[in-house]
């Protein structure tokens, strides 16, 4: 595997509300590894975005460390700082709020090319930002360039999102939900797109979703990371983590999913939960998060360890960790029984 | 009235919606024909735009006040075989026909749930306005349904809607809508926006609630998952048409029409393999001027000469599976390539 571009280390984060503390991200630990393919999943609140602005540096944790290219982030200065900082872009979830409506598409990406002194002169950015939409496909570029984004469709706008972060030339880019507003039928362009320009750009996409299959595709050949609550609860190898989850949780999440095979998905065996209450961030459970609606609970245990993401006994090849402290024992899992 | 299949509770014919607006009339609904027979699960699938919602307002006169139906009839047949057109329902019968004939369950509704009233409150104001007015009756009918959506039926009927989480209001709002018990529900888009564990829930008790109360459904998606799973019939609505409609195996393992065939190439799957994709081109057509002839012809890959001429009708081909194209026999070729 490639060397690490990026590491989060021991990341916290909490927001205040009412005074009381809501803890969002806990110890959460994971590393970019360079032009690797690697998604972030969970549900909805489960901490994706929050992940996401810290790895961009838009967001401080609360404690825990950023590395990038090897650095603490926190003692970069001066240019090491501005380096750090182009070469790390997000495309944020909501592609309406994301663009100034009052811009114009060349208006929007010269800004960003002269700020950063890429380009000298109007004839200069011209050139590059032709060049930048013909890389997210927005052609013919002469239809695009001088439209304001209400003039575009979804998913034009979100390629214009996409050409806007690259414009600092970055190694690293963090796409939240980047075509999950965009209709079906043309979604699988975008994201193709977005998978070309790794080669293309040589960079880094961390792609953000909730939705599986869509990471099962993007991350066929690189890694899927697995978020509860604030908490990396696996992450592995795609085509692994896909055929053989071994968190609880993954488990019942993959079993739950529909799919558009109507007798494979009326076949499907769905995994009970013991609970469906999802618990408050302000109320989290002792130990493991997840165990009040885990079938295969193990009292005494989960309920009181809080288990660490960590490489399960069984597991020879090394290349799925895990937070779930019967998985890493290596123990067969048994449906729990009060 | 015209005459309907005794085992049709709901038949469309010709139905056509504009809405009136600034830039021009919306074609929103465009020579809408279908059935939806007693205990059948309809599922309308169609990309953000196409039309589904509107289609399924107009079954119970909810269209906002800049729309028109310009054509067309929506026919309902009671349990006693009497028939009328909801279209040409006098206002009383109307608010009648609603909760008592037919349900709908809203997009997003579990939002749009009044956060001052307790769920109890809900379901006897519900009641009363349609003449049951016996509270004791009401709630125990209430706490059953309760029960059969899963949830602690004595706790959720007391609470206010705050206090419930998304997946708990919207198997509370599928409660309230069998309450009168209706022979139609419609839900639009009753998974979106509810995380993957509340989705499987809702899908387990919508099931269940078919089949121990046998009404019909027609639901709207734009997750074909959700059609496999749950639908009898699915309906692809691509600008404002039904383009292709059919049994739901038929739809998914033998589609007709190049739009449907398209989409179920551009989904990814869970399964162990690798999945090869391909989107459709272009960007679905605006309604206020929509392409002439088939309307996906700048988007087809199947495309003939006389594509963007003629408009062509939704024709039977197996059975009751029907498609709207000139070309139906190359997405069989095609089909046969892919494997
Ligand atoms: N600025 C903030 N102030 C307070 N709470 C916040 C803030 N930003 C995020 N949160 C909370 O942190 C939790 C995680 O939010 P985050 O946006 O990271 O989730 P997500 O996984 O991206 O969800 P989604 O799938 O809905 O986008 C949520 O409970 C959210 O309400
Ligand atoms: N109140 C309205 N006024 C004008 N146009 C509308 C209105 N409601 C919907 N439309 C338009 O009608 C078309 C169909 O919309 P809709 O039925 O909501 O589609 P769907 O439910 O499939 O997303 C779209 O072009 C939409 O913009
Ligand atoms: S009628 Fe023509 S353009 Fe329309 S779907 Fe069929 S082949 Fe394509
Ligand atoms: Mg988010
Ligand atoms: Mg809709």
């Amino acid at each position: 595997m490639s060397e690490p571009i990026m590491q989060l280390e021991s990341i916290y984060r909490s927001f205040k509300k009412d005074r009381t503390d809501i803890p969002v991200l806990q110890d959460v630990n994971f590393a970019v590894n360079n032009l690797e393919f690697l998604c972030l999943v969970g549900e909805s609140g489960c901490g994706k975005t929050t992940t996401g602005k810290i790895l961009a540096g838009l967001l401080p944790p609360s404690s825990g460390k950023i590395y990038f290219e090897g650095q603490d982030i926190t003692t970069l200065r001066g240019s090491a700082r501005n380096h750090y900082r182009r070469s790390v872009q997000i495309i944020h979830q909501d592609p309406y709020a994301s663009l100034n409506p009052t811009h114009t598409i060349y208006e929007m990406l010269s800004f960003p090319l002269f700020h950063h002194k890429f380009v000298r002169g109007k004839h200069q950015a011209r050139e590059r930002v032709w060049e930048l939409l013909e890389l997210v496909d927005l052609t013919p570029v002469e239809d695009v360039i001088d439209k304001y984004p209400y003039q575009l469709s979804g998913g034009q706008r979100q390629r214009v999102s996409i050409a806007r972060a690259l414009t600092t030339n970055p190694s690293v880019i963090v796409a939240d939900e980047s075509v999950s507003m965009v209709d079906v039928s043309i979604r699988i362009g975008l994201l193709q797109m977005m998978m070309n320009l790794r080669d293309e750009l040589d960079v880094t996409i961390v792609f953000i979703t909730h939705d599986l299959a869509l990471a099962k595709y993007f991350a066929w050949e690189g890694r899927i990371g697995v978020m509860y609550l604030g908490r990396l609860v696996e992450i592995g190898k795609t085509q692994e983590l896909i055929a053989t989850p071994r968190h609880p949780y993954t488990k019942v999440l993959l079993s739950a999913i529909p799919e558009p095979d109507p007798e494979k998905t009326r076949a499907k065996r769905h995994i009970q939960l013991r609970s469906e209450d999802i618990p408050r961030l302000t109320e989290l459970p002792d130990g493991c998060t997840f165990h009040p609606r885990c079938p295969w609970y193990v009292e005494g245990v989960c309920d009181v360890d809080v288990p660490r993401l960590g490489i399960p006994a069984n597991d020879s090849n090394n290349t799925v960790e895990v937070a779930c402290i019967p998985v890493q024992r290596g123990e067969e899992l048994r449906l729990y029984e009060s | 009235m015209g005459k309907m299949k005794d085992d049709v509770v709901l038949q469309v014919d010709d139905l056509s919606i504009v809405y009136h607006t600034i830039r021009g009339d919306v074609k929103a609904t465009n020579n809408v024909s279908f059935e939806l027979r007693k205990g059948e699960a309809m599922a309308l699938i169609g990309e953000s735009g196409s039309g589904k919602t509107t289609i399924s307002l107009s079954l119970i006169r909810k269209l906002p006040k800049n729309a028109e139906v310009t054509q067309g009839q929506v026919l309902y047949q009671r349990e006693n075989g009497e028939v009328q057109d909801i279209l040409q329902l006098s206002n009383r019968q109307l608010r009648e026909f609603r909760w008592q004939d037919c349900a709908m369950v809203f997009q997003g509704a579990q939002n749009a749930f009044n956060p001052v009233l307790k769920v109890s409150k809900q379901f006897e104001d519900t009641a009363r306005a349609h003449g049951w007015s016996d509270k004791k009756a009401v709630r125990q009918r209430s706490l059953e349904l309760l029960k059969l959506v899963r949830l602690d039926p004595e706790r959720v009927y007391d609470a206010y809607p705050h206090e419930l989480s998304g997946g708990m209001k919207q198997r509370t709002l599928l409660a309230l809508s069998v309450l009168l018990s209706p022979q139609i529900v419609i839900l639009d888009e009753p998974t979106t926006a509810l995380d993957i564990l509340t989705q499987r829930a809702i899908i387990d008790v919508l099931n269940d609630m078919q089949e121990k109360l046998n009404f019909s459904i027609i639901f709207i998606s734009h997750d074909l998952s959700l059609a496999a799973e749950m639908a009898d019939v699915v309906a692809t609505v691509y600008a404002g048409e039904i383009i292709e409609i059919g049994p739901v195996n038929d739809m998914f393992y033998e589609s007709l029409h190049p739009y449907t065939f398209g989409l179920l190439a551009a989904v990814p799957k869970l399964d162990h393999e690798q999945d090869v994709l391909t989107s459709i081109k272009g960007t679905p057509p605006n309604l206020i001027n929509p392409p002439s002839g088939c309307k996906f012809h700048p988007r087809c890959r199947f495309v003939l000469d006389r594509c963007n001429v003629d408009v062509p009708a939704l024709t039977e081909d197996l059975g009751s599976h029907l498609a709207a194209c000139w070309n139906k026999e190359a997405v069989v070729e095609a089909r046969k390539e892919q494997v």
